[in-house]
């Protein structure tokens, strides 16, 4: 029983993790109408911002923390100016293309720069507690209060303010927005610097518990697409129940299943789905 | 009849884009359909040929129901259409444009194309023959290997037309096809509608704004409003019409004049 | 119908080229090198039918080649011959490309993208990771080289020399450029353009574009198998890396580079680019940050890449041709054959 509770808090902190990410990748793919395949090195990037930030110039966690968040917000707007705006009357595919070359630019920069292992950022919230036999170390909790926040914040800036307002008026109709006077470019910018900087604050929390490495966003970045197909694309009530969903399967069955094989489960239940239904579990109509 | 739909409806969710129509297009008729923006034509067309689910209601042709089908079957059986927006393959050539058209009258798979058979060679010819007529009948012959890209609008739009044209189609739905034209480019366009209609006998069925050009060449008229239609019936009929004379004005927008 | 056999003096010449080079050419080394650009090329040749013909962007594609790569190595340590190993590991790539291309290229292409790198992922992951088939990271050592060919009477075609897997390849190389020719010039090649142009007018034009994308995804997954599988056979060992998502991107990038959708520009993306970057050695570890950049660029300003502008080039100076002879003759060119 205690197994399963422990397995239960994990999968609610990954769960936490990737809700954050799949909401970031949504909202840019409401925007574009095409998933951002960098996504995942953005939250990789801005680990090692924050690494950069702790172990080189020697800033404590949370200034860290905020300074990646605002660094690869910017670079967020630049990934939108330099290699998605230029194809946006293309064909999508030649914006995939453009996305695969940002990642390997981002991948190999940080090689290139920390070298290829993994590098380790110190805990600042070393200790735990114990509650019901079950073991929660303070940072895995602050990964779930501050990913649970940052959701809430962005369901209230998306529903509550103008600027919110007017993303969702972008993702609906581009055209219209267009015609009543909207500024679709800076739209676009700002949600790519939305999108960048929670990927990044989803890192900078999880870095301490986990090693980084400069293939770690790779792997997320699939896992946050999945969770997009499956939700919906552009649907985030559908990325943050798809995250959490993907988070507990992932903490139980690597605690009963193979660890080695659990991508490949929710890689290949993708394919399933799509197979059943293709526009994924809360997906609208095609347009 | 050619052409039936029965109770056709679009609802977008709440938004309801064609509201239980009744259509019926004789064959070698030339229908015109018209209405102000966003009275639901193209959304129409759309369900015809397939592109968009229709949330309620059937449509038939020449006997057989079409409702649900996916839009390349609808064309094989023998609806061409073009669009509102000059859609065209632009990094081809305008040869290539129209050959692409005949594809679904040629059946020849990967191995005969891989081997070249005989029946790859019949279908070349065919494809080949096939476009040399139509080049003809929309007076392109003369950009024949131009890109499709550097055709003026009025070329790209009788490039469109043809396009269409090319699988034999038994009924055309033409989506103001003179949209952003000038007087005398409409003029083209017109003559060549009429061409196609008296001379070929293709079906057609017509979405214009520009009013003069429909009264000239429609034998009957429909009239859509907000997904419904709200007069049927020969020129003279609509133009003295009250609920279409309403509609119009309550719009700003009058393209020509009636 | 625009059939044109532009160049084809230019093959012959090639051609003439590539049958003298074991004679030329003496060095182990550089041998070795031309052999894998031969091999690269059918995976890049391949990659443009299904990405730059069809405009479908397939990111599993080195995972198809660690198909037929592990298909011939494996079965060829079991002692199956190489002649049938090889067509039955591609085969077995291209069924798998039509079992994941049934679910995933009915929806939009962005789906079809993530699904095929999501497939790219699994393949790497599987061949690290089932150990009894795979060995594992290890990988496959020891894979013989292709069986000897016995010709009734007279002499045995043995593949153990450099000379002997270099010929072999090149006819490979010769078949695959002979079937994407024959599949480009054609209806089919057509539909293929077509649906990447404009994928909703193709199918209101009546063609069927899920089937137009399936075809070209399963003739560009078996193409990529059958270079696997010589890979396998001539290189004697293979591990995960060779169905790596590195190796996907590096054929990404020799085909922007040499030109999508144009039948040379594979070939010569997966010549060029890697001979410059062998000789910029120093280099070696920005080749990832140099090659994302050149794709970013190169996607922009020049998506049709070297063999694009080569022949835009020729294009202008056929129109300029044209038009001093229209200016001479006063005949206009397009009654002209």
């Amino acid at each position: 029983m205690e197994l399963f509770l422990q397995q239960i808090f994990n999968g609610i902190m990954l769960g936490s993790t990737y809700a954050i990410v799949a909401v970031g990748l949504t909202l840019v793919f409401g925007i574009l109408h095409i998933p951002n395949f960098a996504h995942g090195h953005l939250y990789m990037f801005g680990a090692y911002i924050a690494f950069f930030l702790m172990t080189i110039v020697g800033l404590g966690f949370w200034a860290s923390f905020f300074a990646s968040v605002a660094v690869m917000g910017a670079i967020g707007v630049i990934l939108e100016r330099l290699a998605y705006r230029p194809l946006r009357e293309r064909p999508h595919i030649d914006s995939f293309i453009s996305a695969i070359g940002a990642l390997m630019i981002l991948e190999t920069s940080v090689i290139v720069i920390w070298g290829p292992q993994g590098r380790r950022i110190p805990n600042p919230y070393p200790g735990i507690i114990e509650v019901l036999g079950v073991t929660m170390s303070y940072q895995r909790l602050i990964v779930i209060v501050a990913a649970v926040s940052m959701i809430l914040l962005l369901n209230l800036f998306i529903k509550r303010t103008t600027l919110g307002a007017t993303i969702e008026a972008v993702a609906q109709n581009r055209e219209g927005a267009m015609l009543v006077g909207i500024d679709v470019n800076k739209v676009s910018a700002i949600t790519f610097a939305i999108s960048a900087g929670t990927a990044a604050a989803a890192a900078c929390l999880v870095a301490p518990i986990f090693i980084i490495s400069p293939t770690m966003g790779a792997l997320l970045g699939m896992k946050a697409f999945v969770i997009v197909i499956l939700g919906g694309l552009g649907s985030i009530p559908g990325a943050i129940v798809g995250g959490y969903i993907l988070g507990l399967l992932e903490a139980m069955g690597g605690g009963y299943l193979s660890a080695a094989y659990k991508d490949v489960y929710a890689f290949g239940a993708l394919i399933v789905i799509l197979s059943l239904k293709p526009t994924g579990l809360f997906g609208k109509e095609v347009a | 009849m050619l052409l039936q739909a029965r109770g056709l409806s679009k609802n977008f969710s709440g938004l309801v884009a064609v509201n239980s129509v009744d259509l019926d297009v004789a064959e070698g008729e030339l229908l015109a359909i018209v209405g102000p923006n966003g009275a639901g034509k193209s959304v129409l067309f759309a369900l015809i040929s397939g592109i968009v689910k229709a949330t309620g209601g059937s449509v038939y042709f020449r006997g057989e129901e079409i409702t649900g089908l996916k839009p390349h079957v609808i064309a094989r059986k023998g609806i061409g259409r073009t669009f509102q927006t000059t859609a065209l393959f632009n990094q081809l050539r305008v040869v290539d444009n129209l050959a692409i058209g005949y594809r679904m009258r040629t059946s020849s798979g990967l191995f005969s194309t891989l081997l070249r058979t005989g029946k790859w060679r019949e279908d070349t010819r065919r494809t080949m023959t096939r476009v040399a007529e139509v080049l003809e009948i929309i007076g392109l012959k003369e950009k024949a290997f131009h890109f499709a890209s550097t055709l003026t609008q009025a070329e790209q739009r009788k490039l469109a037309i043809g396009i269409a044209l090319m699988g034999y189609p038994k009924l055309l739905l033409l989506d103001e096809p003179t949209g952003g034209l000038t007087e005398e480019d409409t003029r083209e366009i017109s003559r060549l509608i009429a061409r196609l209609h008296k001379d070929l006998k293709v079906t057609i069925c017509l979405i214009e704004h520009k009013m003069r050009m429909v009264m000239e060449l429609a034998r009957r008229i429909v009239v859509l409003n907000f997904g419904s239609i709200i007069a049927e019936g020969a020129p003279e009929k609509i133009a003295r019409d009250p609920k279409v004379i309403e509609a119009y004005l309550g719009v700003e927008h009058v393209a020509g004049s009636p | 119908m625009n059939i044109r056999l532009k160049g084809r003096w230019w093959y012959l010449a090639i051609f003439l080229v590539a049958i003298a080079l074991p004679h030329i050419v003496t060095s182990r080394y550089v041998g070795q090198i031309i052999i894998m650009g031969y091999l690269f090329s059918i995976a890049t040749l391949s990659l443009n039918l299904i990405l730059g013909y069809a405009g479908q962007a397939s990111l599993a594609h080195a995972g198809f080649f660690g198909i037929g790569a592990y298909g011939v190595g494996l079965l060829t340590k079991e002692g199956v011959s190489f002649w049938i190993a090889l067509p039955l590991s591609a085969l077995l790539a291209a069924v798998i490309g039509f079992l994941v291309g049934l679910p995933t290229l009915r929806t939009r292409g962005s789906y079809f993208a993530i699904s095929t790198l999501c497939l790219g992922v699994i393949i790497s992951i599987v061949a690290g990771n089932w150990v009894q088939l795979t060995g594992g990271y290890t990988g496959v050592v020891g894979i013989p080289t292709p069986t000897p060919i016995r010709v009734p009477w007279t002499v045995e075609i043995r593949f153990d020399s450099l000379v002997a897997q270099y010929y072999l390849v090149l006819a490979f190389l010769i078949l695959t450029m002979f079937a994407m020719h024959r599949v480009v010039y054609s209806l089919t090649g057509l539909s293929f353009m077509a649906v990447r142009n404009n994928e909703m007018l193709a199918e209101a034009a009546g063609i069927d574009t899920f089937r137009v994308k399936l075809t070209a995804f399963v003739i560009a997954d078996f193409f990529a198998g059958l270079a696997g599988g010589l890979y396998a056979s001539i290189m004697g060992s293979i591990s995960p890396s060779t169905a790596s998502m590195e190796l996907t991107f590096n054929w990404l990038v020799y085909l922007l580079i040499g030109g999508a959708a144009t039948l040379g520009g594979p070939i010569i993306g997966a010549f060029v680019i890697p001979i410059i970057m062998e000789s910029l050695q120093f280099l070696a570890q920005y080749r990832m940050l140099i090659f994302g950049v050149l794709l970013i660029v190169v996607i922009i300003y020049f998506p049709r890449g070297t063999m694009g502008a080569i022949l835009q080039l020729g294009e202008k100076w056929r129109r300029e041709w044209r038009k001093r002879q229209e200016e001479g003759t006063g005949v206009a060119a397009s009654q002209r054959p």
